[in-house]
């Protein structure tokens, strides 16, 4: 991904590095997040859209309907057996580059419950890019993972996956 | 109001295997084999024409030979008051025979206690697992099911784990 | 240009009887992810043109084994579990499960608990009810109130939270009581509440109870019968909105709540319409009844101050012995209830919320089986859902108020 990569000794040079310098800014200020709310987190989730806490100031209040129009997938609430592989398809169906952040803590790891219905921690099924932990997290919480995955962006860390 | 039970003892003889009143309602605990007849009277002629909540209960330690037990509770609408009716279920597979045509309302409870507990209701319009994948073996709330739970490192060392 | 006139009880008649009867059936998948079944509910539609002939909801995208998680921790941690099921009213789901195990200890909370709990689950009524006219409006277009909706409801979660310390989820009403007292200075949030909630509610009915638009895509949808309701199950606003005034309030009191005025508020349109104005309508009692709770509180003991069960407060922790063994035990295995059988049932949001918990006499429960309203409230959306449009789809599962937690436990 990024014309740099096909550079490997020399480096991306300044007339590239800055096409991806400007690239990545333009994707994180309008990362447009897919609806995936499962559980309580997604009343978190749809909590920080609202008013008081403002997604759209980040360019995010469009939460796209279909895969095809997101990059970014919060996984927000506990994902079942059942719920797995249409999670997996949902994530396949986003075009590149995408990204994942898992919320809250039955996402990020199984949280409270450790039984044979839920996958502990959708890391199983999809690749992570920012664990928010808490049960349900705090709006402004959702709000520092998704900034910090902002700054993962302009850093240009995920080409590298 | 236990003049149900008296009445049920008089209408249908045998029927009442034991009866009690626990916390200001009437428990009833039916033979299988009356409990039809004893279903449609309630349902059609008693009053108890409201199905609250159907359940199975898995008394693998406690009991011997009925492992299982379907709970039933009804409601008056008009007098205010319930009623528990228990009817044991036994066999290999547990079967049992459905209240649907009685009580629309037990058709997704029954395919929960199916799902949850493997017990066969006969005559059942669609007994299909409900909540776990369709391809799931097992049923989760037997006794002898293991909630499954992931190892967690160090958790073993805190006590009640 | 049809007016609101022009449109009968069905509208969808109109359309019928022009179909061709040869015309094929087309089977269409609807979620588990999708911006408006609310949650993860699946929806098998069998689609003649535009008109659903048969909805089939599949459900389990979020089955957590609560019920076997509850057989697997202590009588007081099982709040933690119980309170995540229906997760937008975690109070009444906490209130339940508590109620039934103090029948089986057979204790008794006191007045100053059983009045906060009321307090705590009416508030929590209003805000399960504004997440629903949120999300209702949003999904049929009126997407400004979702930002509303959600507007009024932060103020009760920062009462919540100054109470409870969580935003939701808040494992704060136990067997016994609540878990801690209300905190100084509690009336003033409320107060800043009550001056502003009123004029809301009135000013959301005036954006949407004579709007043409609203009315023509809520009256005559989704339409149950009250014997097709009573036969399903169905409880709460759907079987309100029949004509029927069946309220566990009333019929069963709990927690004291005998001791306040309110209304069982009902309408006879059976539609999404009349869903609609008995839930704006339940917001005003629900404001009325935690009035009265906040004027009449009651001084006293929060929670039963039996130290089997209940952890003795802190400072005596330093001078007691006895205080610091009860916590030892309460805290490290937890205390027994003895064997026994109960079902006890609350008027949830969304209907009646009942539980049938069986104890073997163990620390922790032997089943714990949660009635959930949503899960009997879905059966009848396929009858709401029988030959009406595709587009009156959404409406009608957004006026059942399914919250998939509950439903899939």
């Amino acid at each position: 991904m990024g014309l740099a990569a096909q550079e490997p000794n020399t480096g991306p040079g300044i007339l590239l590095g800055s096409l991806d310098k400007f690239v990545d800014w333009a994707r994180r200020s309008s990362l447009w997040p897919a609806t995936f709310g499962l559980a309580c987190c997604a009343i978190e989730m749809m909590a920080s859209g609202a008013s008081r806490f403002d997604l759209a100031r980040f360019g995010m209040e469009v939460f796209r309907a279909s895969p095809r129009q997101a990059d970014l997938m919060i996984v927000a609430g506990r994902v079942s057996q059942k719920m797995a592989p249409v999670l997996r398809q949902i994530y396949d169906q986003m075009p590149d580059p995408k990204w994942v952040i898992s919320m809250g803590a039955c996402a990020s790891c199984g949280g409270v419950f450790n039984n044979y219905a839920l996958v502990q921690g959708v890391d199983q099924i999809v690749p992570v890019d920012m664990y928010v932990p808490g049960c349900p997290p705090r709006p402004e919480m959702l709000i520092d993972g998704i900034m910090k995955l902002h700054e993962k962006i302009l850093a240009g860390d995920y080409r590298r996956r | 109001m236990s003049d149900v039970i008296e009445q049920i003892k008089a209408t249908f003889p045998g029927a009442a295997l034991s009866e009690s009143n626990a916390f200001g309602q009437d428990v009833l605990v039916v033979a299988p084999d009356k409990w039809q007849g004893v279903a449609r009277w309630l349902a059609t002629e008693s009053g108890f024409a409201f199905l609250s909540d159907l359940c199975g209960v898995d008394w693998l330690e406690v009991r011997g030979e009925a492992r299982f037990e379907v709970v039933y509770n009804l409601t008056n609408f008009e007098s205010k008051t319930r009623l528990t009716v228990k009817v044991p279920v036994a066999g290999d597979p547990p079967t049992a025979r459905t209240v649907t045509d009685l009580w629309p309302a037990a058709n997704w409870l029954e395919r929960e206690a199916f799902d949850m507990f493997g017990i066969v209701f006969e005559g059942h319009p669609n007994l299909e697992r409900i909540l776990m994948p369709d391809e799931w073996e097992g049923h989760p709330l037997r006794k002898d099911y293991a909630v499954g739970k992931v190892p967690i490192e160090f958790k073993h060392l805190s006590p009640g784990f | 240009m049809s007016t609101v006139d022009q449109f009968e009880a069905n509208s969808a008649g109109a359309f019928v009887e022009a179909w061709d009867e040869s015309a094929e059936t087309m089977t269409i998948n609807m979620g588990p992810q999708h911006p408006s079944t609310h949650g993860v509910l699946r929806l098998v539609l069998t689609l003649e043109g535009e008109i659903v002939r048969e909805a089939r909801p599949v459900i389990g995208y979020l089955h957590t084994g609560m019920e076997k998680e509850c057989e697997d921790n202590n009588w007081r941690q099982a709040v933690t579990i119980v309170t995540r099921m229906d997760y937008l009213a975690p109070f009444h789901n906490e209130l339940v499960y508590s109620m039934g195990v103090e029948k089986l200890l057979g204790i008794e909370v006191p007045e100053r608990g059983q009045a906060i709990r009321i307090l705590m689950t009416e508030l929590n009524r209003i805000s399960s009810h504004l997440v629903w006219l949120a999300t209702q409006s949003m999904d049929m277009g009126a997407i400004s109130m979702m930002l509303y909706g959600f507007r009024e409801r932060e103020l009760l979660i920062d009462f919540f939270e100054m109470v409870t310390g969580l935003r939701m989820n808040h494992n704060y009403i136990c067997p016994g009581g609540v878990w801690q007292d209300l905190p100084e200075g509690w009336r003033t949030p409320l107060a800043d509440f009550y001056s502003i909630f009123p004029k809301k509610i009135a000013e959301y009915e005036g954006l949407l109870t004579d709007n043409p638009i609203w009315r023509q895509r809520t009256q005559g949808v989704g339409v149950i019968s009250r014997e097709d309701a009573l036969a399903l199950g169905a409880t709460g606003p759907i079987l309100r909105a029949t004509g029927l005034d069946w309220d566990i309030r009333k019929a069963f009191p709990y927690s004291g709540i005998d001791k306040y005025e309110f209304e069982v508020p009902t309408e006879t349109g059976g539609d999404v319409f009349s869903r609609y104005v008995v839930r704006m309508e339940e917001m005003r009692q629900s404001l009325g009844i935690a009035q009265q709770v906040i004027e009449s509180m009651p001084e006293g003991d929060y929670r039963n101050p039996d130290p089997k069960i209940t952890p003795p407060s802190r400072r005596q922790l330093t001078t007691s012995m006895e205080a610091v063994i009860h916590h030892f035990k309460i805290v490290t295995q937890g205390y027994t209830v003895p064997a026994g059988e109960v079902y006890v049932a609350v008027e949830s949001p969304r209907g009646e919320l009942g539980t049938w918990i069986v104890s073997d006499g163990g620390t922790n429960p032997y089943r714990v089986h949660v009635r959930d309203p949503s899960f009997v409230n879905l059966q009848s959306l396929p009858v709401m859902m029988k030959d009406s449009l595709v587009a009156d789809t959404v409406a009608s599962i957004a006026s059942v108020d399914p919250v998939m937690g509950g439903v899939d436990r």
